[in-house]
């Protein structure tokens, strides 16, 4: 669905996009992840066609934004970092403004409206003006008013950037159906959870180039870190387990164990063993993988940290 | 779809957009006649006499003369609000959104500037009626007054392109409010308020040749019957000029990105 080698852009001297490649298959959710500043919004700008890029090959849809900006258009749905609705006309106004300038003739147009409100649980709220609106509500809007033309792809600049965590996950509940229905999703956050539970592709964008890309697992392995906590009920079951681990990591006030591990089965299965055959009872264990904090903190470090 | 149908389509849904907005604001259209009538009003009561003495007549005869001025006043005034109303949708994220869209791209600029000459029509109107309350009496007859409508048409056309681009210009909303407000003042500096020629050289030519001029001496003759002579020539070429000088500029820095 978007294809893209060597795009860069510069304001003057100073240099955003330093040569990014990108490849997002149809029908995926692909998360564009950075720090504020990193580039993630000029990238959406030059993909929906609002500024031109300065070099490189850019397919969307199909097609090249710069030559054939209608035709990106007319495949696509928008929605900026700032919510984008008129905020002195209605919720349902915005709606079918949207409606008429995609040419859906009237009765098609109040329909895919309503449609819309009903699925953004915006019916209530229909006849109110936009800027009447909650943050929430706004961006549903917003993310609404990209959807009338049923575009089969979706830019999503930040949907989340300062939503309380119940309008949030409904956002997540949102893109994720979007989906369901087929739809490519192009997604930037900086949130990593965020990429962690909607992306099936996952970039990390820093100081205008990628720093790493592959799914949220394969980022997880870059960096190393994993362990198990093993608590134990009383001194001399740990330090039994102690001796038969040959721990380093003993923790004789918290009666907690550390051990290196990954988590899987096959790993926790051996380690239980052991402690049965030393008789040390186990009261409760944790396993700790790295997440996609580890690798971002690690990844767009000032200094590189590997 | 040919572009031209589909600008035309686009431009009715816009022109709606910007209806709805001035239907949520419905003090805007009273507020942009307010100033004019109250300079109206000010001109004929506190100054008329004296003035009208000075044309050789008194109060009477000087509200038929200045009529044309305020009439000119008040589609400064109007470009006042249109530029403000550009500036401040400029900073909306509504028209990134548009940009995002297959739309023909002046649509969001035409419903910008039909809906600003509508209000700029409805503001005229508001101050015309005031005039003939306060007894304004034009000599004007049907195909006289078809006449002035057309010259008032044509200048907001003109002066509405001209703001919008002001408005696309404006760095702040502030700024856009600011820089129209010279049009308001263009009447004075003509033949709006007194004729030209007791004024002192160079500043009689400036008035005798800036655009506003031969607008007010076409308005002024239809309505009180005078002679229209030239200067509707003269006014049509300066409205077809800036007009276009507006379209185009307005045109550019809307392209620019």
């Amino acid at each position: 669905m978007i294809t893209v080698t060597g795009l860069r852009k510069a304001y003057g001297d100073h240099t955003v996009l330093d040569g990014i490649d990108l490849h997002v298959p149809a029908g995926s959710i692909f998360a564009l992840l950075g720090p504020n500043g990193a580039g993630k919004t000029t990238t959406v700008q030059i993909l929906s066609t609002l500024i031109d890029a300065d070099a490189g090959e850019i397919r969307v849809a199909g097609h090249d934004p710069a030559t054939e900006p209608d035709a990106v258009r007319a495949a696509i749905g928008v929605t900026g970092q700032f919510a984008a609705v008129d905020g002195l006309l209605t919720g349902r106004e915005n709606l079918i403004l949207m409606a008429d300038l995609h040419h859906l003739g009237r009765a098609r147009g109040r329909r895919r409206a309503d449609e819309l409100l009903e699925q953004f649980d915006l019916t209530d709220a229909a006849g109110k003006q936009a800027s009447a609106y909650s943050g929430g509500m706004r961006r549903r809007l917003d993310i609404a008013m990209g959807l009338v033309g049923e575009p089969r792809l979706v830019f999503l600049d930040e949907p989340t950037a300062g939503l309380d965590p119940r309008s949030r996950q409904a956002m997540w509940q949102t893109v994720r159906r979007l989906v369901a229905d087929g739809v490519t999703i192009f997604l930037t956050t900086q949130y990593l959870e965020e990429a962690d539970q909607l992306a099936d592709r996952i970039a990390v964008l820093d100081g205008g180039r990628l720093v790493a890309e592959g799914t949220a697992d394969e980022l997880k392995r870059l960096v190393p870190g994993g362990h198990i906590t093993l608590r134990f009920a009383d001194g001399p079951a740990l330090r039994a387990a102690a001796v038969a681990l040959d721990a380093a990591d003993v923790d004789s006030a918290q009666l907690t164990i550390q051990v290196p591990g990954d988590g899987s089965v096959r790993t926790l299965r051996a380690l239980l063993t052991t402690l049965d055959e030393a008789h040390a009872e186990v009261e409760s264990l944790t396993v700790h993988t790295p997440d996609l904090d580890d690798v971002f903190l690690a990844l767009t470090a000032k200094e590189p940290v590997r | 779809m040919t572009s031209l149908s589909l600008a035309v389509r686009d431009s009715n849904t816009m022109l709606r957009r910007n209806l709805r907005h001035m239907q949520r604001y419905p003090a805007m259209i009273f507020y942009l006649a307010g100033m004019p009538v109250i300079f109206l009003l000010l001109f004929v009561f506190v100054f008329g006499g004296t003035l009208g003495a000075g044309l050789g007549g008194g109060r009477t005869e000087y509200l038929a003369y200045v009529v044309p001025g305020i009439l000119l006043m008040a589609v400064g005034g109007a470009a006042a609000g249109t530029a403000v109303s550009v500036a401040t949708d400029m900073t909306e994220g509504i028209v990134a959104r548009f940009r995002t869209m297959a739309i023909a791209r002046v649509s969001v600029l035409t419903g910008h500037v039909i809906g600003s000459m509508i209000q700029t029509l409805v503001s005229l109107a508001i101050v015309l009626a005031v005039a003939l309350a306060i007894g304004f009496r034009p000599t004007a007859g049907p195909a006289e007054w078809l006449g002035v409508l057309g010259v008032l048409t044509m200048t907001s056309f003109a002066i509405t392109w001209l703001a919008t681009a002001l408005g696309l210009v404006a760095k702040t909303v502030e700024e856009a409010s600011n820089t129209p407000l010279l049009l308001t003042l263009l009447p004075f500096i003509g033949s709006g308020f007194v004729p030209t020629d007791s004024m002192p050289a160079g500043l009689r030519q400036f008035a005798e040749y800036q655009p506003f001029t031969p607008i007010m001496e076409t308005i002024r003759a239809l309505l009180t019957g005078g002679p229209v002579g030239d200067s509707i020539w003269w006014a049509t070429a300066w409205c077809a000029a800036i007009a276009l000088a507006g379209y185009l500029w307005a045109r550019k820095r809307y392209n620019a990105r």
